[in-house]
Protein backbone atom coordinates (compact mmCIF):
# COMPACT_ATOMS: atom_id res chain seq x y z
CA UNK A 1 0.00 0.00 0.00
CA UNK A 2 1.09 3.65 -1.12
CA UNK A 3 0.13 7.04 0.07
CA UNK A 4 1.46 10.24 -2.25
CA UNK A 5 0.69 13.82 -1.36
CA UNK A 6 1.54 17.26 -0.41
CA UNK A 7 2.33 17.77 3.00
CA UNK A 8 0.60 20.14 5.51
CA UNK A 9 3.27 20.95 8.77
CA UNK A 10 2.73 21.41 12.27
CA UNK A 11 5.26 21.82 14.96
CA UNK A 12 4.91 20.05 18.62
CA UNK A 13 2.03 18.99 20.50
CA UNK A 14 -0.91 19.21 18.53
CA UNK A 15 -3.88 18.61 20.63
CA UNK A 16 -6.44 17.30 20.17
CA UNK A 17 -8.57 20.31 20.82
CA UNK A 18 -6.98 22.16 17.97
CA UNK A 19 -7.57 19.31 15.77
CA UNK A 20 -11.28 19.25 16.30
CA UNK A 21 -12.46 21.74 18.68
CA UNK A 22 -14.92 20.77 21.45
CA UNK A 23 -17.81 22.95 20.54
CA UNK A 24 -17.99 20.80 17.43
CA UNK A 25 -18.26 17.45 19.52
CA UNK A 26 -21.84 17.33 19.93
CA UNK A 27 -21.93 15.21 16.38
CA UNK A 28 -20.71 12.19 14.88
CA UNK A 29 -21.15 12.88 11.44
CA UNK A 30 -17.68 12.19 10.01
CA UNK A 31 -18.26 15.14 7.28
CA UNK A 32 -19.05 17.41 9.43
CA UNK A 33 -16.35 16.72 11.67
CA UNK A 34 -13.94 17.00 8.64
CA UNK A 35 -15.44 20.40 7.76
CA UNK A 36 -13.74 22.05 11.14
CA UNK A 37 -10.59 19.34 10.79
CA UNK A 38 -7.31 21.95 12.35
CA UNK A 39 -9.46 24.98 12.62
CA UNK A 40 -8.35 26.34 16.00
CA UNK A 41 -4.61 25.66 14.41
CA UNK A 42 -4.95 26.37 10.57
CA UNK A 43 -7.98 28.31 9.85
CA UNK A 44 -7.70 27.37 6.45
CA UNK A 45 -6.53 23.54 6.66
CA UNK A 46 -10.28 22.42 5.21
CA UNK A 47 -9.69 24.82 2.19
CA UNK A 48 -6.42 24.00 0.85
CA UNK A 49 -6.61 20.02 1.99
CA UNK A 50 -6.62 17.80 -1.07
CA UNK A 51 -7.82 14.20 -1.01
CA UNK A 52 -4.22 12.02 -0.75
CA UNK A 53 -2.42 14.93 1.51
CA UNK A 54 -0.28 14.40 4.45
CA UNK A 55 -0.12 16.04 7.94
CA UNK A 56 3.50 15.77 9.21
CA UNK A 57 4.34 17.08 12.85
CA UNK A 58 6.93 17.08 15.09
CA UNK A 59 6.74 15.94 18.79
CA UNK A 60 3.71 14.41 21.12
CA UNK A 61 0.92 14.75 18.21
CA UNK A 62 -2.39 14.35 19.10
CA UNK A 63 -2.01 14.81 22.82
CA UNK A 64 -5.17 16.02 25.11
CA UNK A 65 -8.49 14.47 25.07
CA UNK A 66 -8.99 10.98 24.06
CA UNK A 67 -11.53 12.16 21.37
CA UNK A 68 -12.00 9.82 18.86
CA UNK A 69 -13.47 12.44 16.27
CA UNK A 70 -9.91 14.07 16.20
CA UNK A 71 -8.82 10.93 14.02
CA UNK A 72 -12.28 10.63 12.15
CA UNK A 73 -11.76 14.35 11.52
CA UNK A 74 -8.64 14.08 9.88
CA UNK A 75 -9.34 11.27 8.02
CA UNK A 76 -12.36 12.57 6.34
CA UNK A 77 -10.77 15.38 5.59
CA UNK A 78 -8.79 13.41 2.82
CA UNK A 79 -5.43 13.04 4.74
CA UNK A 80 -4.00 9.90 3.79
CA UNK A 81 -1.35 9.40 6.78
CA UNK A 82 0.07 11.10 9.74
CA UNK A 83 3.83 11.37 10.20
CA UNK A 84 5.18 12.56 13.53
CA UNK A 85 8.15 12.08 15.71
CA UNK A 86 6.42 10.60 18.54
CA UNK A 87 2.44 10.48 19.12
CA UNK A 88 0.39 10.77 22.21
CA UNK A 89 -0.75 7.39 23.00
CA UNK A 90 -4.55 7.69 23.01
CA UNK A 91 -4.09 8.66 19.47
CA UNK A 92 -1.61 6.33 18.73
CA UNK A 93 -4.41 3.68 19.98
CA UNK A 94 -7.35 5.50 18.36
CA UNK A 95 -5.81 6.06 14.85
CA UNK A 96 -4.56 2.18 14.32
CA UNK A 97 -8.27 1.21 16.26
CA UNK A 98 -9.78 3.54 13.47
CA UNK A 99 -7.60 2.89 10.21
CA UNK A 100 -5.57 6.19 9.82
CA UNK A 101 -2.55 5.59 8.66
CA UNK A 102 0.31 6.93 10.75
CA UNK A 103 4.44 6.52 10.91
CA UNK A 104 6.50 7.61 13.88
CA UNK A 105 9.66 8.87 11.83
CA UNK A 106 11.88 11.81 13.60
CA UNK A 107 14.13 12.38 10.79
CA UNK A 108 11.01 12.80 8.04
CA UNK A 109 8.89 14.66 10.74
CA UNK A 110 12.76 17.03 10.87
CA UNK A 111 13.15 17.51 7.40
CA UNK A 112 10.21 17.08 5.52
CA UNK A 113 8.94 21.07 4.92
CA UNK A 114 5.09 22.25 4.52
CA UNK A 115 4.20 21.89 0.71
CA UNK A 116 6.89 19.55 0.02
CA UNK A 117 5.63 16.02 -2.58
CA UNK A 118 6.00 13.02 -0.42
CA UNK A 119 5.45 9.33 -1.03
CA UNK A 120 4.73 6.36 1.94
CA UNK A 121 5.34 3.01 1.22
CA UNK A 122 3.59 1.04 4.23
CA UNK A 123 4.60 -2.11 3.62
CA UNK A 124 8.65 -1.21 4.16
CA UNK A 125 8.29 2.43 6.04
CA UNK A 126 10.21 4.50 3.23
CA UNK A 127 9.27 7.43 3.09
CA UNK A 128 10.42 9.66 -0.10
CA UNK A 129 10.33 13.37 -0.55
CA UNK A 130 9.97 14.14 -3.92
CA UNK A 131 10.56 17.30 -3.42
CA UNK A 132 13.94 17.77 -2.14
CA UNK A 133 15.01 14.06 -3.20
CA UNK A 134 15.33 12.09 0.64
CA UNK A 135 13.87 9.27 1.93
CA UNK A 136 13.73 8.68 5.35
CA UNK A 137 12.90 5.04 7.40
CA UNK A 138 9.84 5.07 9.72
CA UNK A 139 9.57 2.71 12.43
CA UNK A 140 7.74 -0.43 11.47
CA UNK A 141 4.44 -1.64 13.52
CA UNK A 142 4.90 -4.86 15.56
CA UNK A 143 2.64 -7.66 13.56
CA UNK A 144 -0.25 -7.49 15.87
CA UNK A 145 -0.85 -4.12 15.32
CA UNK A 146 -0.45 -4.58 11.44
CA UNK A 147 -3.05 -7.39 11.83
CA UNK A 148 -5.37 -4.69 13.72
CA UNK A 149 -4.75 -2.14 10.47
CA UNK A 150 -4.68 -4.44 7.43
CA UNK A 151 -8.62 -5.65 8.80
CA UNK A 152 -9.49 -2.04 8.70
CA UNK A 153 -9.96 -1.49 12.76
CA UNK A 154 -9.91 -2.82 15.88
CA UNK A 155 -13.48 -4.24 15.62
CA UNK A 156 -13.06 -5.41 12.15
CA UNK A 157 -10.24 -7.59 13.47
CA UNK A 158 -12.42 -8.73 16.05
CA UNK A 159 -14.92 -9.80 14.14
CA UNK A 160 -12.49 -12.36 12.31
CA UNK B 1 13.93 -8.46 37.34
CA UNK B 2 10.91 -6.92 39.23
CA UNK B 3 7.70 -5.63 38.46
CA UNK B 4 6.14 -2.02 38.28
CA UNK B 5 2.86 -2.01 40.08
CA UNK B 6 1.03 -1.23 36.95
CA UNK B 7 3.40 -4.17 35.26
CA UNK B 8 1.47 -6.09 38.49
CA UNK B 9 -2.13 -4.97 37.65
CA UNK B 10 -1.96 -5.77 33.74
CA UNK B 11 0.23 -9.31 34.51
CA UNK B 12 -2.55 -10.01 36.35
CA UNK B 13 -5.46 -9.67 34.11
CA UNK B 14 -3.56 -10.72 31.50
CA UNK B 15 -3.55 -13.97 33.43
CA UNK B 16 0.48 -13.92 33.50
CA UNK B 17 3.17 -14.40 35.86
CA UNK B 18 5.04 -11.70 34.59
CA UNK B 19 5.05 -9.39 31.84
CA UNK B 20 7.57 -6.71 31.28
CA UNK B 21 7.82 -3.14 29.38
CA UNK B 22 6.83 -3.05 25.71
CA UNK B 23 5.41 -6.23 25.79
CA UNK B 24 2.05 -6.76 23.77
CA UNK B 25 -1.09 -8.59 26.03
CA UNK B 26 -4.48 -8.63 26.06
CA UNK B 27 -6.38 -7.66 29.24
CA UNK B 28 -9.98 -8.35 31.05
CA UNK B 29 -11.43 -4.92 32.30
CA UNK B 30 -13.35 -4.73 35.33
CA UNK B 31 -14.68 -1.47 34.13
CA UNK B 32 -15.30 0.67 30.90
CA UNK B 33 -16.48 3.86 30.69
CA UNK B 34 -18.04 6.17 28.43
CA UNK B 35 -19.51 9.86 28.40
CA UNK B 36 -22.17 11.66 26.24
CA UNK B 37 -19.48 13.04 24.01
CA UNK B 38 -17.24 9.52 23.57
CA UNK B 39 -20.10 7.26 23.74
CA UNK B 40 -22.40 7.98 20.69
CA UNK B 41 -19.43 7.08 18.77
CA UNK B 42 -18.61 3.79 20.11
CA UNK B 43 -22.45 2.83 20.16
CA UNK B 44 -22.15 3.02 16.37
CA UNK B 45 -18.89 1.05 16.02
CA UNK B 46 -20.66 -1.38 18.22
CA UNK B 47 -23.77 -1.44 16.10
CA UNK B 48 -21.71 -1.03 13.11
CA UNK B 49 -19.36 -4.36 14.12
CA UNK B 50 -23.11 -6.09 14.34
CA UNK B 51 -22.50 -6.83 18.15
CA UNK B 52 -25.66 -7.70 19.87
CA UNK B 53 -25.43 -7.58 23.63
CA UNK B 54 -22.79 -6.24 26.27
CA UNK B 55 -20.13 -8.71 28.23
CA UNK B 56 -21.38 -7.44 31.50
CA UNK B 57 -24.60 -5.09 32.36
CA UNK B 58 -22.45 -4.27 35.84
CA UNK B 59 -18.61 -3.25 33.95
CA UNK B 60 -19.69 -0.68 31.96
CA UNK B 61 -20.51 3.36 32.88
CA UNK B 62 -22.09 5.77 30.65
CA UNK B 63 -21.98 9.19 32.29
CA UNK B 64 -23.84 12.08 30.62
CA UNK B 65 -21.40 15.02 31.90
CA UNK B 66 -19.97 16.70 28.73
CA UNK B 67 -22.78 18.82 27.06
CA UNK B 68 -25.21 18.03 30.34
CA UNK B 69 -27.53 19.12 30.86
CA UNK B 70 -27.96 19.15 26.82
CA UNK B 71 -26.63 22.58 25.66
CA UNK B 72 -28.32 22.25 22.35
CA UNK B 73 -30.66 19.95 20.24
CA UNK B 74 -27.21 17.71 18.67
CA UNK B 75 -25.95 17.51 22.81
CA UNK B 76 -29.73 15.75 23.29
CA UNK B 77 -29.43 13.67 20.69
CA UNK B 78 -26.32 12.26 21.76
CA UNK B 79 -27.77 12.14 25.02
CA UNK B 80 -30.36 10.31 23.71
CA UNK B 81 -28.38 8.11 21.82
CA UNK B 82 -26.75 6.45 24.79
CA UNK B 83 -29.84 6.30 26.67
CA UNK B 84 -31.44 4.04 24.08
CA UNK B 85 -28.48 1.99 24.06
CA UNK B 86 -28.43 1.76 28.01
CA UNK B 87 -31.66 0.72 28.13
CA UNK B 88 -31.91 -1.76 25.60
CA UNK B 89 -29.47 -2.99 26.80
CA UNK B 90 -29.46 -3.16 30.80
CA UNK B 91 -26.94 -1.18 31.57
CA UNK B 92 -26.82 -0.91 34.93
CA UNK B 93 -24.31 1.97 35.92
CA UNK B 94 -26.03 4.46 33.91
CA UNK B 95 -25.79 8.37 34.96
CA UNK B 96 -27.99 10.70 33.41
CA UNK B 97 -29.11 14.68 34.64
CA UNK B 98 -30.44 14.49 38.44
CA UNK B 99 -27.95 11.48 39.27
CA UNK B 100 -24.88 11.91 36.98
CA UNK B 101 -21.85 13.93 38.19
CA UNK B 102 -18.41 14.54 36.25
CA UNK B 103 -17.45 10.95 35.32
CA UNK B 104 -14.12 11.11 37.37
CA UNK B 105 -15.52 12.34 40.16
CA UNK B 106 -18.35 10.07 40.16
CA UNK B 107 -16.91 6.51 39.75
CA UNK B 108 -14.65 6.54 42.85
CA UNK B 109 -17.92 7.98 45.00
CA UNK B 110 -20.05 5.27 43.42
CA UNK B 111 -17.57 2.54 44.57
CA UNK B 112 -17.32 1.48 41.05
CA UNK B 113 -13.40 1.74 40.89
CA UNK B 114 -11.09 -0.46 43.91
CA UNK B 115 -7.53 -0.81 44.16
CA UNK B 116 -6.20 -3.37 41.91
CA UNK B 117 -8.78 -3.10 39.13
CA UNK B 118 -8.39 -2.50 36.18
CA UNK B 119 -10.21 0.05 33.84
CA UNK B 120 -10.74 1.76 30.42
CA UNK B 121 -12.57 4.84 30.10
CA UNK B 122 -13.29 6.55 26.58
CA UNK B 123 -11.98 9.69 28.33
CA UNK B 124 -8.52 11.35 28.33
CA UNK B 125 -8.71 11.73 32.39
CA UNK B 126 -9.96 7.83 33.01
CA UNK B 127 -6.30 8.00 34.68
CA UNK B 128 -7.52 9.88 37.68
CA UNK B 129 -8.64 6.18 39.14
CA UNK B 130 -4.63 5.74 39.92
CA UNK B 131 -5.09 7.43 43.18
CA UNK B 132 -6.97 4.42 44.65
CA UNK B 133 -4.04 1.97 43.30
CA UNK B 134 -6.40 0.68 40.19
CA UNK B 135 -4.53 0.89 36.73
CA UNK B 136 -6.76 3.27 34.59
CA UNK B 137 -6.37 4.56 31.44
CA UNK B 138 -8.22 6.70 28.46
CA UNK B 139 -8.75 4.92 25.26
CA UNK B 140 -10.96 5.90 22.17
CA UNK B 141 -14.15 5.10 21.23
CA UNK B 142 -13.44 2.09 19.73
CA UNK B 143 -11.31 1.05 22.37
CA UNK B 144 -14.76 1.37 24.26
CA UNK B 145 -16.79 -0.50 21.63
CA UNK B 146 -14.63 -3.22 21.95
CA UNK B 147 -14.17 -3.16 25.87
CA UNK B 148 -18.20 -3.33 25.39
CA UNK B 149 -18.70 -6.01 23.67
CA UNK B 150 -15.28 -8.37 24.62
CA UNK B 151 -14.56 -6.99 27.91
CA UNK B 152 -11.28 -7.14 26.68
CA UNK B 153 -8.71 -4.34 25.60
CA UNK B 154 -5.12 -4.86 24.32
CA UNK B 155 -2.07 -3.12 25.96
CA UNK B 156 1.54 -2.50 24.87
CA UNK B 157 2.88 -2.79 28.82
CA UNK B 158 4.62 0.58 29.88
CA UNK B 159 7.68 1.31 31.76
CA UNK B 160 7.64 3.37 34.45
CA UNK B 161 9.02 6.84 36.32
CA UNK B 162 8.75 6.50 40.27
CA UNK B 163 8.11 9.91 41.97
CA UNK B 164 9.11 9.59 45.32
CA UNK B 165 6.77 11.65 47.49
CA UNK B 166 8.28 12.88 50.92
CA UNK B 167 7.42 15.92 53.56
CA UNK B 168 4.20 17.38 53.93
CA UNK B 169 2.60 20.22 51.66
CA UNK B 170 2.35 23.99 53.20
CA UNK B 171 -0.93 25.64 53.99
CA UNK B 172 -2.97 26.34 50.56
CA UNK B 173 -0.54 24.11 48.58
CA UNK B 174 -2.24 20.95 47.44
CA UNK B 175 -2.27 18.11 44.69
CA UNK B 176 -2.66 20.45 42.00
CA UNK B 177 0.50 22.44 42.49
CA UNK B 178 2.32 19.15 43.15
CA UNK B 179 0.98 17.92 40.23
CA UNK B 180 1.51 21.69 38.28
CA UNK B 181 5.33 21.57 39.56
CA UNK B 182 6.03 17.50 37.89
CA UNK B 183 4.47 18.34 34.43
CA UNK B 184 6.37 21.99 34.45
CA UNK B 185 9.38 19.50 35.35
CA UNK B 186 9.08 16.70 32.72
CA UNK B 187 7.25 18.68 30.18
CA UNK B 188 3.96 17.29 28.40
CA UNK B 189 5.76 14.19 26.74
CA UNK B 190 7.75 13.75 30.02
CA UNK B 191 6.02 10.41 30.64
CA UNK B 192 4.75 9.52 27.31
CA UNK B 193 3.76 6.13 27.22
CA UNK B 194 5.31 5.50 30.44
CA UNK B 195 3.14 5.28 34.03
CA UNK B 196 3.78 7.44 36.39
CA UNK B 197 4.11 5.83 39.91
CA UNK B 198 3.79 7.78 43.04
CA UNK B 199 5.36 6.05 46.33
CA UNK B 200 6.92 7.09 49.40
CA UNK B 201 5.88 7.96 53.12
CA UNK B 202 4.74 11.70 52.28
CA UNK B 203 1.75 9.63 50.23
CA UNK B 204 0.49 9.19 54.17
CA UNK B 205 0.33 13.61 53.85
CA UNK B 206 -1.58 13.97 50.63
CA UNK B 207 -5.39 13.22 50.67
CA UNK B 208 -7.63 11.27 48.72
CA UNK B 209 -8.69 14.73 46.66
CA UNK B 210 -5.31 15.48 46.36
CA UNK B 211 -4.56 12.37 44.72
CA UNK B 212 -7.17 12.11 42.62
CA UNK B 213 -6.49 15.79 41.18
CA UNK B 214 -2.99 14.35 40.68
CA UNK B 215 -3.51 11.13 38.79
CA UNK B 216 -5.53 13.03 37.21
CA UNK B 217 -3.26 14.96 35.59
CA UNK B 218 -0.46 12.16 34.75
CA UNK B 219 -2.62 12.66 31.08
CA UNK B 220 -1.10 15.94 31.20
CA UNK B 221 2.32 14.73 31.25
CA UNK B 222 1.96 12.20 28.35
CA UNK B 223 1.48 9.56 30.76
CA UNK B 224 -0.72 5.97 30.09
CA UNK B 225 -1.62 6.13 34.20
CA UNK B 226 -0.51 7.37 37.14
CA UNK B 227 -0.62 5.34 40.23
CA UNK B 228 -0.27 5.43 43.86
CA UNK B 229 0.17 2.95 46.39
CA UNK B 230 -2.19 2.06 48.27
CA UNK B 231 -2.53 3.01 52.25
CA UNK B 232 -5.15 3.34 55.05
CA UNK B 233 -6.38 6.43 53.74
CA UNK B 234 -7.18 4.87 50.61
CA UNK B 235 -8.40 1.81 52.54
CA UNK B 236 -10.33 3.97 54.15
CA UNK B 237 -12.10 5.92 51.63
CA UNK B 238 -12.87 2.52 49.85
CA UNK B 239 -14.16 1.27 53.12
CA UNK B 240 -17.76 2.54 52.99
CA UNK B 241 -17.77 2.51 48.93
CA UNK B 242 -16.71 -1.12 47.60
CA UNK B 243 -18.42 -3.69 48.79
CA UNK B 244 -16.27 -6.29 46.86
CA UNK B 245 -12.88 -8.16 47.30
CA UNK B 246 -10.05 -6.06 45.92
CA UNK B 247 -6.21 -6.61 45.86
CA UNK B 248 -3.39 -4.34 46.46
CA UNK B 249 -0.52 -4.06 44.75
CA UNK B 250 3.07 -2.85 45.52
CA UNK B 251 6.20 -2.36 42.94
CA UNK B 252 8.73 -4.95 43.51
CA UNK B 253 11.78 -3.93 45.35
CA UNK B 254 14.07 -4.45 42.31
CA UNK B 255 11.26 -3.24 39.81
CA UNK B 256 12.97 -0.77 37.49
CA UNK B 257 12.20 2.75 36.67
CA UNK B 258 13.35 4.72 33.92
CA UNK B 259 13.96 7.53 35.71
CA UNK B 260 13.14 8.06 39.71
CA UNK B 261 12.53 11.97 40.81
CA UNK B 262 12.11 13.06 44.60
CA UNK B 263 9.79 15.49 45.48
CA UNK B 264 9.79 17.17 48.60
CA UNK B 265 5.66 18.10 49.60
CA UNK B 266 7.15 20.95 51.99
CA UNK B 267 9.27 23.08 48.82
CA UNK B 268 6.53 22.89 46.67
CA UNK B 269 4.70 26.57 46.08
CA UNK B 270 1.20 27.27 44.59
CA UNK B 271 1.99 26.79 41.23
CA UNK B 272 0.50 28.45 37.79
CA UNK B 273 0.54 26.96 34.00
CA UNK B 274 0.29 29.86 31.60
CA UNK B 275 -1.74 29.36 27.99
CA UNK B 276 -1.16 27.50 26.22
CA UNK B 277 0.54 24.19 27.39
CA UNK B 278 0.07 22.33 31.27
CA UNK B 279 4.04 22.33 31.10
CA UNK B 280 3.97 26.39 30.99
CA UNK B 281 4.39 26.54 35.07
CA UNK B 282 5.24 29.54 37.13
CA UNK B 283 5.30 29.18 40.81
CA UNK B 284 2.68 31.80 42.28
CA UNK B 285 5.67 34.62 43.23
CA UNK B 286 6.82 34.77 39.54
CA UNK B 287 3.24 35.40 37.98
CA UNK B 288 3.45 39.03 37.81
CA UNK B 289 0.42 41.10 37.14
CA UNK B 290 -1.91 39.29 34.92
CA UNK B 291 -5.59 40.41 35.00
CA UNK B 292 -8.78 38.14 34.43
CA UNK B 293 -12.16 37.97 33.15
CA UNK B 294 -13.28 34.44 34.73
CA UNK B 295 -12.76 32.25 37.35
CA UNK B 296 -14.14 28.47 36.82
CA UNK B 297 -13.90 25.94 40.12
CA UNK B 298 -14.59 22.62 39.56
CA UNK B 299 -14.06 19.78 36.54
CA UNK B 300 -13.10 16.11 37.39
CA UNK B 301 -9.47 17.55 38.76
CA UNK B 302 -10.60 20.22 40.89
CA UNK B 303 -14.73 20.08 41.77
CA UNK B 304 -14.46 17.94 44.87
CA UNK B 305 -15.23 18.83 48.53
CA UNK B 306 -11.97 19.80 50.11
CA UNK B 307 -11.91 22.17 46.83
CA UNK B 308 -14.96 23.54 47.61
CA UNK B 309 -14.06 23.83 51.08
CA UNK B 310 -10.68 25.58 50.48
CA UNK B 311 -12.21 28.33 48.05
CA UNK B 312 -15.10 28.86 50.52
CA UNK B 313 -12.85 29.34 53.24
CA UNK B 314 -10.86 32.44 51.01
CA UNK B 315 -14.27 33.54 49.50
CA UNK B 316 -16.31 33.81 52.66
CA UNK B 317 -17.15 37.39 53.36
CA UNK B 318 -15.56 39.09 50.54
CA UNK B 319 -17.07 39.68 46.88
CA UNK B 320 -15.98 38.68 43.28
CA UNK B 321 -14.24 41.76 41.61
CA UNK B 322 -15.92 44.00 39.40
CA UNK B 323 -15.77 42.44 36.09
CA UNK B 324 -15.11 39.16 36.53
CA UNK B 325 -17.02 36.19 36.54
CA UNK B 326 -16.40 33.16 39.06
CA UNK B 327 -18.41 29.61 37.83
CA UNK B 328 -18.29 27.05 41.09
CA UNK B 329 -19.58 23.65 39.84
CA UNK B 330 -19.63 20.86 42.40
CA UNK B 331 -18.48 17.51 40.58
CA UNK B 332 -21.43 15.59 42.15
CA UNK B 333 -24.84 15.72 43.38
CA UNK B 334 -23.35 14.16 46.67
CA UNK B 335 -20.81 16.91 46.79
CA UNK B 336 -23.00 19.87 45.83
CA UNK B 337 -25.54 18.09 48.52
CA UNK B 338 -22.54 18.72 50.99
CA UNK B 339 -21.70 21.86 50.46
CA UNK B 340 -25.18 22.90 50.85
CA UNK B 341 -25.35 21.40 54.06
CA UNK B 342 -21.57 23.23 55.05
CA UNK B 343 -23.19 26.39 54.07
CA UNK B 344 -20.15 26.45 51.37
CA UNK B 345 -23.04 27.33 48.56
CA UNK B 346 -24.12 30.47 50.28
CA UNK B 347 -20.68 31.48 50.82
CA UNK B 348 -20.05 31.34 46.94
CA UNK B 349 -23.33 33.06 45.98
CA UNK B 350 -23.16 35.94 48.96
CA UNK B 351 -19.65 36.33 47.32
CA UNK B 352 -21.23 36.73 44.15
CA UNK B 353 -20.44 33.16 42.57
CA UNK B 354 -22.88 31.14 39.53
CA UNK B 355 -23.24 27.62 41.53
CA UNK B 356 -23.65 25.12 38.78
CA UNK B 357 -25.11 21.45 38.80
CA UNK B 358 -22.27 19.38 38.11
CA UNK B 359 -21.30 19.11 34.14
CA UNK B 360 -17.89 19.17 32.51
CA UNK B 361 -19.34 22.54 30.56
CA UNK B 362 -16.58 25.44 30.31
CA UNK B 363 -13.88 22.97 30.99
CA UNK B 364 -14.11 21.79 27.49
CA UNK B 365 -15.35 25.25 25.99
CA UNK B 366 -18.90 23.26 25.38
CA UNK B 367 -21.14 25.23 27.83
CA UNK B 368 -21.68 27.43 30.93
CA UNK B 369 -18.77 29.69 30.69
CA UNK B 370 -17.37 30.24 27.37
CA UNK B 371 -14.52 32.42 26.44
CA UNK B 372 -14.71 35.39 24.34
CA UNK B 373 -11.80 36.53 21.89
CA UNK B 374 -8.97 38.19 24.26
CA UNK B 375 -10.61 36.87 27.71
CA UNK B 376 -8.63 35.39 30.06
CA UNK B 377 -9.62 32.70 32.62
CA UNK B 378 -8.15 31.25 35.73
CA UNK B 379 -9.53 27.99 36.10
CA UNK B 380 -8.96 24.79 38.30
CA UNK B 381 -9.35 22.53 35.78
CA UNK B 382 -6.48 20.40 33.61
CA UNK B 383 -5.47 22.19 30.01
CA UNK B 384 -5.28 25.63 28.97
CA UNK B 385 -4.63 24.35 24.71
CA UNK B 386 -5.58 27.01 22.31
CA UNK B 387 -9.47 27.33 22.62
CA UNK B 388 -10.21 25.28 25.52
CA UNK B 389 -12.38 27.22 26.87
CA UNK B 390 -13.82 28.89 23.83
CA UNK B 391 -12.48 31.65 21.42
CA UNK B 392 -8.89 30.36 19.78
CA UNK B 393 -7.86 34.07 21.32
CA UNK B 394 -8.69 33.58 25.05
CA UNK B 395 -6.42 32.12 27.48
CA UNK B 396 -6.78 29.69 30.31
CA UNK B 397 -4.22 29.71 33.53
CA UNK B 398 -4.78 26.49 35.30
CA UNK B 399 -4.18 26.96 39.17
CA UNK B 400 -5.34 25.46 42.24
CA UNK B 401 -8.88 25.98 43.87
CA UNK B 402 -7.08 28.23 46.46
CA UNK B 403 -5.38 30.65 43.69
CA UNK B 404 -8.62 30.89 41.65
CA UNK B 405 -10.76 31.48 44.79
CA UNK B 406 -8.06 34.20 45.53
CA UNK B 407 -7.94 35.66 42.03
CA UNK B 408 -11.39 36.05 41.63
CA UNK B 409 -11.70 38.60 44.22
CA UNK B 410 -8.77 40.30 43.32
CA UNK B 411 -9.11 40.35 39.51
CA UNK B 412 -6.05 39.59 38.63
CA UNK B 413 -3.65 36.17 39.44
CA UNK B 414 -3.30 36.04 43.17
CA UNK B 415 -1.46 34.42 46.35
CA UNK B 416 -4.11 33.66 48.97
CA UNK B 417 -1.84 36.51 51.19
CA UNK B 418 -3.30 38.86 49.13
CA UNK B 419 -6.34 38.63 50.20
CA UNK B 420 -6.59 36.50 53.76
Amino acid sequence: MKAFGTVHKYGDNVDTDVIIPARYLNTTDHKELAAHCMEDIDPDFVKKVKEGDIIVANMNFGCGSSREHAPIAIKASGISCVIASTFARIFYRNAINTALPILECDEAAKKIEDGDQVEIDFDTGIITNKTKNETYQAQPFPEFIKEIINAGGLLNSLKK
Amino acid sequence: MGMTMTQKILAAHAGLEKVEAGQLIKCKLDMVLGNDVTTPVAIKEFQKAGFDSVFDKTKISMVMDHFTPNKDIKAAGQCKLCRDFANEKGIVNYFDVGDMGIEHALLPEKGLVAPGELVIGADSHTCTYGALGAFSTGVGSTDMAAGMATGEAWFKVPSAIKFNITGKLNEWVSGKDVILHIIGMIGVDGALYKSMEFVGDGIKNLSMDDRLAMANMAIEAGAKNGIFIVDEITKAYVSDKVNREYKVYEPDADAKYDAVYDIDLGKIKSTVAFPHLPENTRTIDEVGEVKIDQVVIGSCTNGRMEDLQVAAKILKGKHVAKNVRCIVIPATQKIYMQAMKEGLLEIFINAGCAVSTPTCGPCLGGHMGILAAGERAVATTNRNFVGRMGHPESEVYLASPAIAAASAITGKISDVSEVL
